[in-house]
């Protein structure tokens, strides 16, 4: 990916750098979930021409902020959290440089490997694919609730999805763990019964490097199992 | 006094049971801090800035506008104005800044101009590599060109495994700490005893003992972090300059391009046998690349099996494709790929089971011969092999072609060099500390297994400190030597404690030492169970002094061993139309010793598998030879497998009486080197025709089937 950083990259002149965005800023937005309200908060109108499928609704009054910090409010772990950051810095990059919340790590920065897995309203999310802008609090209105893996049981006791994972030795460096248990987290919220099969399609999109699918596999239906028994 | 030879297994309470890792809550917690997890009290960010070019010389730096940049605090040139870099990706500045963002818009500013110089980056055929290239190696044993004249059947065949990288989750990468002449470096290493002399050799610190590294965990090195390399001590200098701690991680391009690769492996070969299966003759011209420097001589090819009379040639070639790197079992699955391919199709070249051909001259390879012949044996079971096999081209009807395939492999898992303190408070408490560091392999665990298993306790009871250099030195984790190294000094230091702590308990029971025994959190005198005191209670006696056992790995230490085998069967099933490969079962058959911990010991078997799928079937460094930069320096393009992408992997571990009183041997490295080989066979068998090169992608697939489809 390192083309997309690089600035001396001939430029298009329909590119968004002539718009005064840097290609890397844009295809995050364009890449994020939310894409209608950083647009707004970046760059207006003018990005709105370049991301076409920002609906006109949730443009609003199009004030521009940044590029340099900006104050904002999370709402993370049912707390809120108050950073300063540019508006281009990522939500993983907020949770991991600015408030010391390192559950979510940082591997491929670009969506692929599912370690940043955090939930954001329920979903499961990419946090290194979301602006914190755009999930932040806004115009006295509420940012989005999110979650992250800090927030998922109570200091000092495990979570049963946490607690399948040691059981059924789902992990070793353990550093795509935390993704995987906040994918396998979400997806049990709504799936109570999953197969091996329905497992290997919902955790798709976290990848593990030391190999530890076949622990996973066992240690989302079994956990599906501990929860149904009450002791979620 | 208590001996420190293993325990009968059946009188193990631990030792040889399925225990939960136990820094496993830490991690799926997502509390306990990787490297890159750490942030420090007013810490900068550091970035890197890596030539653009697979061969250039640098011919000047300009680090004035970067340096003027908002947040930018200190630049560390690493490459000097004439000095070459010799790949895409080498390493030629570095910045640190406030923030992430601010580093990485000052390392984009920073102006390197560059004289391009000629590059290469393909390694596929050494005839156009001109004077890139270095014959390192002949090697001829008998005289094979007689033999393979005399033989009634031969097989010629071309086999080959591309570069491939080590992508660990966690980037390469520190974050580096003064105060004053003392450096604290929270390091992802697989050498966390070593980087302290790293730092002096470079001259960065004035005495290994200013230097303090930290890794309590690490997220994956696979042989590719033993150093702190250009990055690391470029973040000390930093951190230096700045008089601030510094964190620099790579980032996922710079990793896949400049952090390590696995050296190709490509050969021409010609086997032959009598029309019985029994191999006569060998020869090989191999080639391959491991960078811009020639390493190692030429591969121990015929692999495992040694056929007498065989002659090896190979040749290197010096590319630009990134430094090579120790990769999980170093040219062993190279190795294993060409020769096992080359002894399959040999043997559906006669119309013979391969399986059969392996068992006919399993006296070739060695000393472990029954150990293979048992391991084939048990893994034809578990894959129900001789109902399943077919002669090679699968002839039933429709698109999807299955097919079986079977490899071998060796490794030698002897224990690094290795030192333990082992102590007992006089609180009853019990601790193991090594400067040694947890892979992710389960190496706390062992020694957590090792210390209570001697002491009689429940693993609870025991802490085990590792990862930090200011405990007693300990190897690097490689080659499998940790697990050995770990668990001799560990039970030679435990032991040792339990022993002075027998010394004052004896009296009390009115015993002599050695008539004492540590069980069930007891202290208590062997024969007369009655006849004891909690562990409690015993080392209240200590009074007011701890005591520490010491325990050293010797140099011929009879509590481990080397030399392991390993069989692995593969079933795939291939779409013929598509020519996609999936793989639907893995058999991993694995010896190594004494084993301390099944559950772990499993778990390095299925991650082998699976890191085997995924080399087999997706993992390519490409190279662009136009522009020599790796095309794929990224997690979308350069391919991992996922949950879904395999099906069933079944393990078992040889065990009980011929296996466990060996002691133990390491076990990261032997099962992955046998999947590349036993997929290609599969698959080989399946279509009716080889696919020569891994991976075996569906483009290939259908390329072979090309030149020889399926009847």
């Amino acid at each position: 990916m390192a083309k997309l950083e690089d600035p001396k990259d001939p430029a298009k002149s329909d590119s968004p750098k002539k718009q005064g965005l840097l290609r890397r800023e844009f295809v995050k937005l364009v890449g994020g979930t939310g894409v209608a309200a950083t647009a707004q908060v970046l760059a207006g109108h003018k990005l709105a021409a370049a991301a076409t499928t920002v609906p006109n609704a949730v443009l609003g009054s199009g004030k521009v902020v940044g590029p340099g910090p900006v104050a904002m409010s999370l709402r993370i772990n049912g707390q809120e959290k108050k950073l300063t950051v540019e508006p281009r810095v990522t939500l993983l990059d907020a949770l991991r440089n600015h408030l010391d919340l390192t559950g979510a790590k940082k591997v491929c920065d670009r969506g692929t490997c599912g370690a940043c897995t955090i939930i954001v309203n329920g979903k499961p999310t990419y946090s290194c694919s979301v602006l914190a802008i755009e999930v932040a609090d806004r115009d006295g209105k509420p940012g989005a609730d999110i979650r992250t893996i800090e927030g998922l049981a109570t200091e000092g006791k495990l979570h049963p999805v946490s607690a399948s994972f040691v059981e059924n030795d789902a992990q070793q460096c353990g550093f795509c763990t935390p993704g995987f248990v906040m994918s396998c987290a979400a997806y049990l919220e709504t799936h109570r019964n999953p197969t091996i099969e329905d497992v290997k399609q919902a955790l798709g999109g976290n990848l593990c490097r030391c190999g530890t699918y076949m622990g996973v596999r066992d240690a989302v239906v079994e956990a599906a199992a501990s929860m149904k028994g009450g002791r979620a | 006094m208590a001996d420190y030879h293993w325990p009968p297994t059946d009188k193990c309470s631990l030792i040889g049971r399925r225990i939960s890792r136990l820094d496993g809550p830490w991690k799926s917690s997502g509390r306990i801090k990787y490297s890159y997890d750490v942030n420090r009290p007013n810490m900068l960010h550091g970035k890197m800035v890596f030539s653009p070019y697979a061969h250039a010389k640098v011919v000047s730096i300009d680090t004035t506008a970067a340096e003027k940049m908002p947040g930018v605090k200190a630049v560390e040139v690493i490459t000097e104005p004439g000095k070459e870099v010799f790949w895409a990706g080498h390493e030629v500045v570095a910045v640190a800044a406030e923030t992430e963002e601010q580093a990485r818009d000052a390392a984009r500013r920073i102006q390197v101009r560059y004289e391009k110089l000629p590059h290469l980056v393909s390694d596929v055929d050494p005839a156009k590599a001109g004077e890139h290239t270095k014959q390192l190696a002949e090697q001829t044993d008998g005289n094979p060109d007689q033999a393979l004249q005399q033989a009634e059947v031969t097989s010629e065949g071309e086999y080959g495994v591309p570069v491939i990288t080590h992508c660990c989750l966690e980037a390469h990468g520190q974050v580096a700490e003064w105060e004053g002449d003392n450096l604290t470096i929270y390091a992802s290493t697989q050498n966390v005893s070593g980087m302290p002399g790293e730092m002096v050799r470079a001259k960065i610190a004035d005495s290994a003992d200013k230097v303090r590294v930290l890794t309590p965990v690490m997220g994956g090195g696979f042989g590719s972090k033993f150093a702190a390399d250009t990055w690391g001590l470029a973040c000390a200098r930093l951190a230096k300059k700045a008089g601030r701690p510094v964190k620099m991680m790579l980032e996922r391009d710079q990793e896949l391009m400049a952090a390590g690769a696995r050296p190709s492996m490509y050969a021409k070969v010609k086997v032959g046998a009598k029309k019985d299966g029994t191999l006569v003759g060998w020869t090989s011209e191999s080639w391959g690349t491991g960078g811009p420097d020639a390493q190692g001589g030429a591969p121990s090819i015929p692999y495992v099996v040694r056929i007498p009379d065989r002659r090896v040639r190979h040749t290197t070639v010096l590319t630009n494709i990134g430094p090579a790197r120790a990769w999980r079992a170093p040219n062993h699955p190279q190795m294993c790929l060409i020769t096992m391919s080359a002894l399959d199709d040999l043997a559906a070249k006669l119309d013979m089971d391969p399986v059969e051909m392996l068992q006919k001259n399993i006296q070739m390879t060695g000393q472990l011969a029954k150990t293979y012949s048992a391991e084939l044996e048990k893994a034809a079971e578990l894959m129900d092999w001789k109902k399943k096999w077919h002669p090679r081209g699968d002839k039933t009807p429709g698109l999807i072609k299955k097919g079986l395939g079977v490899s071998i492999h060796t490794w030698g898992g002897a224990g690094h060099p290795s030192n333990c303190n082992c102590t007992i408070q006089p609180d009853g408490s019990v601790s193991a500390s090594l400067g040694s560091q947890d892979l992710g392999t389960g190496t706390r665990t062992v020694i957590g297994i090792i210390t209570a298993e001697t002491m009689g306790l429940p693993l609870e009871a025991v802490k085990v400190n590792i990862g930090d250099s200011k405990y007693p030195p300990d190897g690097a984790s490689g080659g499998s030597t940790t697990v050995g190294g770990v668990s001799a000094s560990t039970r030679r230091a435990a032991t040792a404690a339990l022993n002075q702590l027998l010394d004052k308990v004896a009296p009390s029971l009115d015993a002599k030492p050695d008539e004492l025994e540590a069980v069930d959190g007891q202290i208590r005198v062997k024969g007369s169970p009655s006849r004891a005191i909690s562990w409690k209670q015993a080392c209240a006696k200590l009074g007011t002094t701890p005591i520490t056992g010491v325990g050293q790995r010797e140099r011929t230490d009879d509590l481990i061993s080397s030399g392991v085998g390993g069989a692995q069967m593969a079933e795939v099933s291939v779409d013929t139309e598509t020519g996609i490969v999936q793989v639907d079962k893995l058999v991993a058959v694995q010896d190594c010793g004494l084993i301390i911990d099944l559950k772990t010991a499993e778990s390095q078997v299925y991650g082998a598998c699976i890191m085997g799928v995924t080399y087999s079937l997706f993992e390519d460094k490409i190279m662009d030879e136009q522009t020599g930069r790796c095309l794929n320096a990224d997690l979308e393009f350069y391919k991992l497998a996922g949950i879904g992408d395999f099906g069933d992997i079944v393990v078992h571990m040889m065990s009980g009486p011929g296996y466990d009183e060996r002691g133990v041997i390491g076990l990261g490295e032997p099962p992955v080197i046998s999947p590349g080989a036993a997929i290609s066979n599969a698959v080989a068998n399946a279509i009716g025709v080889r696919v020569p090169t891994l991976p075996v992608t569906p483009d290939k697939v259908l390329g072979a089937l090309g030149k020889g489809a399926v009847a």
